[in-house]
């Protein structure tokens, strides 16, 4: 059981910080660079994200392990993750609305822009492809998600203050967002070695 | 069912036939290293399996949706049609579906709270709920101090970030009026409707066609220098300074200095003076302008643009009751006859034409509005004498 805790922290760790999905992989940024305008979206989108993460992941998992593999249809993957996670969101999404429309108000809006992310599919990928068991698969999709968070709430910190700076007119709104996403990316490259495995 | 099977079995047949032409290694990463595929049982599975996780979803999502359906009352998408969709917040709701999901749930929620859409959609959301449309008076933000960079004092050089925000953080910013608009254009870049702009020395300018009073530029004011007032309410005091008078003077050209000097020739006690600062109290102020050019120091402002002057009509009677008024003693005439007002004299503050019992006296800003309502009570006098004829 240690030994499986460690793992799962390592796991969280490796998807958040050292392999974060879009500082280092690069995926996901168009959400990226839509949502990090302000800090009140950022964070309710990071929220959403990273519940939507998990479930989809487990889900994927579950769909993965118990279907697609015994029938031999792993080259299916990629559609029926596709699948699974459109259908997971537009559930999410109808169900949502009726039992909490308050919840509904502040994350639905978000429910969306997730479904076509690229971090969502990747996700269930990974875990397919490094053959992580269920409790990992999870770990994984929290680490994600809260890799994307993090990287969201940076973002967004930096951008609020950027509207008050003196930037040069040619850089003005996405290219300085993306000069600046490429400096965290350089700083978030520090992390890599932090667990050797 | 005996169909579809056979159907099936001879599309297997056609796919093992094609088999010589397809390849007889692993299709892809999924299946590893296999030397050859079994293809007919390969798209047997692929087919049902496809099949029924769509059917799955499908029937799921179908499910989902009748059974957490929301009832929408239609008239909220209608109401959100109309509203401006600007987000602003002005109605005191979060965003526009708020707004349109109150105003058609609760009975007690005004029609016309939309200050971006203005009466036209105080309107039609009167019209979709049912509600009475009372259209609001248009309001404007109205920026109360005059002390641009030219006309007021600074205390330091200030050379950070170009936002008040920002400006205020350093000692309370850098002008010596601490109740003054700094001048680095925070309203002019918050304003959703780009109203607000500012002008060369530094004071913002608004935009009164443009302008929806959606308090935007109030909220981020960091000096509170700015107000969202009635659009009537045309003539006031723009400044905020509680300095002492000698200090506002040293600190700025055009300052209130509380010399009192609109509370004596206000005709309506509108003025007064606390805190070395007048203030127009927008209750009893009627807008003649009196105050305008009596200030000493200009900071008073007159919205108006220009006020025409006063002229007397044939329906002059002869009452002496605009001479009475005219506080620039500019209506003149003998019992019984024709009045003139001294077209040199006359300052255009409507004061008589609003007094004058025939409305005999055109020509000022508030005539149209005086005759209006005038002819408003005459036609319900008449109503209320045909009633009682009738009764």
């Amino acid at each position: 059981m240690e030994h499986g805790f460690g793992k799962l922290f390592e796991l969280f760790i490796a998807a958040s910080l050292i392999n974060n999905f879009v500082f280092t992989r690069f995926l996901g940024l168009c959400i990226f660079f839509g949502v990090s305008r302000k800090m009140e979206t950022a964070v309710g989108m990071s929220i959403t994200f990273t519940a939507v993460m998990v479930i989809s992941a487990a889900l994927s998992w579950l769909i993965y392990n118990y279907a697609m593999i015994p029938l031999d249809l792993t080259f299916l993957k990629i559609i029926v993750f596709i699948g699974v996670v459109a259908a997971f969101v537009q559930a999410a999404d109808t169900i949502m609305r009726k039992i909490s429309p308050g919840l509904y108000y502040k994350l639905g809006v978000y429910l969306a822009l997730i479904a076509t992310n690229c971090i969502i599919i990747a996700v269930p990928l990974i875990n397919a492809g490094e053959g992580y068991n269920f409790i990992e698969s999870m770990a994984f999709g929290l680490g994600s998600g809260a890799g994307f968070a993090l990287a969201l709430i940076i973002m967004a910190s930096i951008r609020e203050k950027l509207e008050l700076a003196q930037v040069p007119r040619p850089f003005r709104g996405l290219p300085i967002a993306f000069v600046t996403a490429a400096l965290i990316a350089l700083a978030f490259t520090g992390f890599s070695g932090l667990i050797t495995l | 069912m005996f169909e579809i099977q056979n159907i099936i079995n001879a599309l297997m047949d056609v796919v093992q036939g094609l088999g010589f032409i397809l390849p007889k290694v692993g299709v892809g990463g999924g299946i590893e290293a296999k030397e050859s595929v079994d293809i007919a049982p390969l798209v047997k599975f692929t087919l049902i399996f496809v099949g029924s996780i769509a059917t799955i979803f499908g029937l799921g999502l179908a499910f989902a949706a009748k059974r957490f359906s929301v009832k929408m009352d239609p008239r909220i998408e209608h109401v959100k049609d109309v509203l401006a969709n600007a987000h602003c917040g002005a109605c005191g709701y979060a965003g526009c579906q708020q707004y349109a999901e109150a105003v058609v749930a609760n009975p007690d929620v005004p029609p016309n709270l939309c200050t971006p859409g203005g009466a036209r959609t105080a309107e039609a959301v009167a019209k979709i709920t049912g509600k009475a449309a009372v259209a609001a008076e248009p309001v404007f933000s109205r920026i109360m101090c005059q002390g641009d960079w030219k006309k007021s004092v600074k205390r330091f050089k200030y050379e950070g970030i170009e936002d008040c925000r920002a400006a205020v953080l350093a000692g309370g910013g850098d002008k010596a009026c601490i109740y003054g608009c700094l001048g680095y254009g925070t309203c002019a870049k918050v304003c959703p409707f780009d109203a607000i702009t500012m002008s060369e020395d530094h004071l913002p300018v608004v935009d009164v066609g443009k302008c929806t009073g959606c308090r935007k530029c109030e909220k981020a004011c960091p000096k509170k220098v700015i107000e969202v007032l009635p659009a009537g309410k045309a003539v006031l005091v723009s400044c905020h300074s509680k300095d002492k008078g000698g200090q506002t003077r040293k600190n700025c050209q055009v300052g209130c200095i509380g010399c009192g000097k609109c509370v004596k020739v206000c005709p309506f006690d509108a003025p007064s003076v606390e805190n070395n600062l007048s203030r127009i109290d927008i209750s009893k102020c009627r807008v003649c302008g009196l105050c305008v050019p009596n200030c000493p120091t200009n900071a008073i402002q007159d919205y108006i643009p220009t006020r025409p002057k006063a002229f007397v009509t044939d329906k002059c009677i002869g009452c002496q009751k605009c001479t009475k008024v005219c506080p620039v003693d500019a209506a003149s005439g003998e019992k019984k006859k024709k009045h003139t007002i001294n077209q040199d004299k006359c300052i255009g503050c409507g004061i008589c034409t609003a007094a004058c019992p025939v409305q005999a006296i055109d020509g000022t800003f508030n005539a149209q509005e005086v005759f209006a309502a005038a002819a408003a009570k005459k036609a319900a006098r008449e109503a209320a004498k045909k009633e009682a004829a009738a009764a």
